[in-house]
């Protein structure tokens, strides 16, 4: 897979990422969408397309556990998140919602929003460097797979199948 | 190779595996888990998922706390709605209205013990640390998955450590020393971290004042807390029938993150000024701030030393305002009533309502008018946090909340204690 990147530094927080401020009113989905990022960089909200990737430097999505951290870039259409390490709470919440983490310290400083990475099963290339991906335990990656905890637990309990 | 965390340890026990690391992600089954009032809306999202019986009744724990009795017909539907659901579930322990906070009643009941894990639908369940615990809060998705399947996925977290070192003087408390841990590392340096402490001022805190600072690490950010059990925390659960756990001890070598030390011999009483738990101040910047009422009460600060405290400033003493009390939980209004506490009180003009929550969160029981001032206990001072967005709460030990009942402001215990 080909994608476009956004990329940004070291400890963004999830206040810059969704506004506390809207955390009560909004709620449909694009609503929310409309202000991912908002207080970082507000070019993104306009010009994200549907399978762009997020890279970032340290402890991205630090700070308040809103899910809505991750669910505004997830309706913007970015449903990966590379990051040289996450907030942990906000690293939980990708995983809930179906958004794939990804930790990769070495990318985000090879390149440059607007370049384009390929990201394959087990590593990222850009700029002809070759970067690892770290495998999820695989019940984490069930859930990704999945999309999220709760449609993991629906298939798994309204699956005719037994589990 | 260093040695683990308690983090570590704990949770590799808990999943099942023989050794973990910070950043490894486990499939963790905790002993127990617990909701509260919120317990309705998790049935909810867990009628959403398909399952149709909780996983592991006998670990499920439910406790009515949040607003008890029901201050509306909404309230009382909701809990009726909960009772239905315990008893249709087999849920293996459930404690009505009156018994007390979840996690104060889950502590007395020995319900959780040394070395296990026990995550709750509420933020403050790092409480649990104060046993020796792994104690962590979960979201209300979570809770059903865990219904559901006994499990949750967890990534191990980093631990710091905080050393403790010292003994506090009269009318300092246990709950100076976690605002002062605030103070001095802010709300956010805790994020997601496993806090762990050692140091000779753990040993020397009385029992009942210890849970303070493991449940206030909620407000530090952190995953979760823990004091290393002593021979008090045994007695304590002895005399509860907790019997046959395995204490966790991280080892001397542990990889810590972070280290911070402090002292806490020279610490004078702190008080968090509105609107957040780390905007902390020493008592005598805020001393003379008029109040309209004062609080004691919550997980935090509705224990009974927290009463005991108060009752020794005000014995003999009127109160100048509102004086609410609510015990954490019965066996803590009980014990208050048998040692005379109580009476002291009461005489002192202070109103003594239903162990539970009361206005910590605003449901009811003492909230405040907009603009009026509020001295708390509690733990949290965000703005509208107990009801309405213009009433300032400051927050500081019970010795402080009494002195200010009894002064209509602002006011240092000194003069009041013996
Ligand atoms: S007393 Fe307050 S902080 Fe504690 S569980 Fe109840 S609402 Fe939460």
């Amino acid at each position: 897979m080909i994608s476009r990147v956004w990329v940004y530094g070291d400890n963004v927080n999830t206040d810059v990422i969704f506004p506390g401020k809207y955390t009560y009113t909004l709620r449909t989905q694009d609503e929310i969408a409309t202000h991912a990022l908002e207080d970082l960089d507000p070019a993104f909200a306009t010009n994200v397309q549907s399978g762009d990737v997020i890279v970032a430097g340290v402890n991205w999505g630090c700070g308040s556990s809103r899910e809505q951290g991750v669910t505004s870039i997830k309706w913007s259409g970015v449903t990966t998140i590379i990051a040289a390490s996450f907030g942990g709470l906000y690293f939980r919440n990708c995983i809930n919602q179906g958004v794939r983490p990804i930790v990769c310290p070495g990318l985000v400083n090879v390149i440059q929003t607007g370049d384009s990475i390929e990201i394959t099963a087990n590593e990222i290339v850009a700029n002809r460097q070759h970067f690892p991906i770290p495998q999820l335990s695989p019940s984490v990656q069930a859930i990704l797979d999945a999309g999220g905890l709760l449609p993991m637990l629906q298939r798994r309990f309204q699956s005719a199948a037994p589990a | 190779m260093s040695g683990f965390t308690f983090a570590e340890k704990a949770l590799a026990r808990a999943a099942g595996v023989s050794q973990a690391r910070a950043g490894d992600v486990l499939d963790v089954r905790p002993d127990v888990i617990f909701s509260h009032d919120n317990t309705a809306a998790i049935r909810r999202i867990f009628a959403e998922i398909g399952a149709e019986n909780i996983a592991h009744p006998d670990r499920v724990i439910v406790t009515l706390d949040h607003a008890v009795p029901a201050p509306t017909t909404l309230h009382a539907q909701n809990h009726a709605e909960i009772r239905e659901w315990v008893q249709q579930q087999n849920i293996a322990h459930f404690f009505e209205v009156g018994r007390g906070i979840c996690h104060q009643v889950i502590s007395e009941e020995a319900l959780v013990l040394p070395g296990q894990v026990i995550f709750g639908s509420d933020s403050h369940t790092t409480h649990f640390g104060w046993l020796g615990a792994f104690g962590m809060g979960v979201g209300r998705t979570e809770m059903a998955a865990l219904w559901a399947t006994g499990e949750l996925w967890l990534r191990v977290p980093e631990a710091m450590q905080i050393i403790l070192t010292g003994e506090l003087q009269p009318g300092v408390t246990a709950k100076d020393i976690m605002l002062h841990i605030l103070r001095e590392l802010t709300v956010n340096r805790g994020q997601y971290r496993s806090v762990e402490f050692t140091g000779d001022a753990i040993s020397s805190l009385p029992i009942d004042e210890r849970p303070v600072i493991p449940n206030m690490m909620a407000e530090f950010g952190a995953m979760n807390a823990y004091f290393p059990p002593d021979q008090q925390v045994r007695n304590y659960l002895d005399l509860r029938g907790g019997h046959g756990y395995q204490p966790i001890y991280p080892d001397a070598d542990a990889e810590y993150e972070q280290r911070h030390t402090f002292d806490v011999t020279a610490l004078d009483p702190q008080i968090a000024l509105p609107h957040q738990p780390d905007h902390v101040v020493s008592l005598a910047e805020a001393v003379g701030q008029p109040i309209q009422q004062a609080f004691i009460g919550t997980c935090t600060g509705g224990r009974y030393s927290d009463l005991a405290a108060a009752a020794e400033v005000v014995r003999g003493h009127k109160v100048r305002v509102r004086f609410v009390i609510i015990p954490a939980s019965s066996q803590v209004l009980l014990q208050a009533a048998q040692t005379g506490v109580l009476t002291d009180l009461i005489e002192a003009g202070a109103t003594i309502t239903t162990p539970g929550c009361g206005p910590c969160m605003g449901n009811h029981m003492g909230v405040p008018a907009p603009n009026e001032v509020t001295i708390s206990s509690g733990s949290r001072n965000f703005k509208g946090r107990m009801g309405t967005t213009d009433a300032p709460i400051y927050l500081s030990n019970p010795y402080v909340v009494a002195a200010s009942a009894l002064c209509g402001v602002i006011a240092h215990p000194k003069e009041f204690l013996a």
